[in-house]
């Protein structure tokens, strides 16, 4: 996966190294992790810390995500979010001097428990970036590759998921008559559209897309919202986005973080209307950040 | 391409003309009241001004959600902005219309002053510009809006005339005071059910041509 090396994670070391923590307790107390009581949980974060080298990126995270909706991550550069997400398939394990304190569970079994095949965790965590990366294939190729590398090879099986999820992908109408045709041709809303056809292809456990459309173009970026708006249901969505308006369109759960610490993290609609903590307040009303 | 915030502009809609027509129930039930000399009748106009409380309420957590979620542009935010507007008018006439309610109750007690004919011609106004605002709204028809932002000199006219033909029968005879008094309370509340109308069809026009028309009536 050549999309780890990320600059945005020494962004994250840098920012935190520099900001000072304005408005903060100075030993705050791990926050039991936020109840849901109407939802099934797909993934719990379990007093989760993370360090790169002598720098805590991730302070005492609780959190838990709903199946089947979609909840997003929010705050400034250096929160922590996007370290939090690749922390969920482990995507972090590849940057030098990582430590990890906590766990998570997906569906109930541990990410972190040294027996983890991590290969198969990231089968189960389908991920999206913020730069498309389609494979240098054709469309359909790209569809079932996660399919072709667990030695998938029978056509009705390889055929009935790339339209299944094309479809899902609202992606199906566009290029139906074209599937042969190499991915690369196609436009930037549709590269990432495919991608998400890609990472719903092997019906993932959980989706995690880190700031999926902030390489697209307004038209593009209303076209994936819809499509993540319409992938509630079938999937468990977490996305990471700095845009803190299509984090209020597209989701049903929002999470604050700043400084490496959930500050708050409720139904969306509450965030954005009458959130409990000022920082929050002052976050998704453009008064820092 | 289709938007699921299509669908929800389409549910508030649905939700305003409910609350659309269950005004128009209360005015009309609270006229029947009157003119039948019919106490239950009246009553009953209370319980539907809690469903209207109730729909207002609705409504308006419904557009704050949606200017918080959506950030709605251009029509879609005009359409929010006056749904908001749209529905306070509507809680307001049912008010007015368990007014004329209670007022009923108490001209039931005493025998007929007069035999009422200004009065149900001038609800029968208010029911007729309520209606049409409503349909100027679903079918987008400013045109419509604007011709029953005229039609409320009429019930203007009504009033004033009622509010001297009253003034007299007080004057002759003060033991007719009370029921007069009632009976300018209902045209009272029948004329500001004109107004209401009235700025329902100005939110229309903003709606649909993005012209404030408030306050300027010559220009409608």
């Amino acid at each position: 996966m050549a999309t780890v090396a990320d600059p945005s994670m020494t962004t994250t070391v840098k920012t935190h190294a520099v900001r000072p923590l304005p408005a903060q307790p100075a030993a705050a107390a791990a926050q039991p992790a936020p109840t849901l009581p109407d939802e099934e949980i797909v993934l719990e974060v379990c007093d989760f810390n993370l360090w790169y080298g002598a720098a805590q990126a991730l302070f005492d995270i609780n959190i838990t995500f709903p199946k089947g909706k979609v909840t997003a991550l929010i705050g400034p550069s250096g929160c922590g979010k996007s370290t939090l997400i690749r922390c969920i398939n482990r995507l972090n394990d590849l940057v030098d001097n990582v430590r990890i304190t906590g766990d998570m569970r997906l569906n109930g079994e541990s990410i972190y428990h040294r027996d983890v095949d991590v290969i198969d965790l990231r089968k189960r965590t389908g991920m999206v970036f913020q730069k498309t990366n389609p494979f240098p294939m054709s469309i359909y190729e790209n569809v079932i590759y996660p399919l072709r590398i667990d030695g998938e090879n029978r056509k009705s099986v390889l055929d009935e998921t790339v339209e299944r999820s094309l479809r899902r992908a609202a992606l199906w109408d566009e290029v139906k008559d074209r599937l042969d045709e190499s991915a690369l041709q196609m436009s930037g809303g549709q590269q990432q559209r495919l991608c998400i056809a890609r990472a719903i292809a092997v019906e993932p456990e959980v989706l995690l897309m880190d700031e999926p459309c902030s390489a697209l173009d307004p038209i593009a970026t209303g076209k994936v919202e819809e499509l993540i708006y319409q992938l509630r249901g079938h999937y468990s969505v977490i996305i990471v986005t700095h845009n803190m308006q299509q984090a209020a369109r597209v989701s049903d759960y929002t999470a604050f973080f700043y400084l490496g610490k959930l500050i708050e993290y409720d139904k969306t609609d509450k965030m954005f209307t009458n959130p409990t903590k000022k920082q929050t307040e002052d976050y998704v009303t453009g008064r820092f950040g | 391409m289709e938007r699921h915030f299509d669908q929800e502009l389409n549910t508030l809609k649905n939700e305003l003309l409910r609350m659309a027509s269950l005004t128009e129930r209360s005015l009309t039930e609270a006229m029947k009241a009157l003119v039948q000399r019919d106490d239950t009748l009246a009553r009953r106009v209370d319980d539907y001004d809690n469903d209207l409380d109730q729909l207002q309420i609705e409504i308006d957590d419904r557009c704050i959600k949606l200017f918080a979620l959506r950030q709605p542009a251009a029509s879609d935010l005009r359409f929010v902005a006056m749904s908001m507007k749209i529905c306070t008018d509507l809680e307001r006439i049912g008010d007015q219309a368990v007014n004329i309610a209670h007022r009923a109750i108490e001209l039931n007690k005493e025998p007929l002053l007069k035999p009422l004919v200004d009065i149900p011609r001038m609800a029968e106004h208010a029911r007729g510009m309520i209606h049409d605002a409503l349909d100027a709204f679903v079918y987008a028809k400013p045109e419509l809006a604007r011709e029953v932002i005229a039609r409320d000199d009429r019930i203007d006219l009504l009033n004033q005339q009622l509010h001297r033909e009253l003034t007299s029968f007080m004057v002759e005879d003060p033991a007719t005071i009370t029921r007069a008094l009632n009976l300018m309370s209902v045209a009272h509340n029948l004329e500001r059910i004109g107004d209401h109308a009235t700025n329902i069809a100005e939110e229309i026009v903003y709606l649909y041509e993005a012209r404030d028309i408030c306050h300027q009536h010559n220009a409608a």
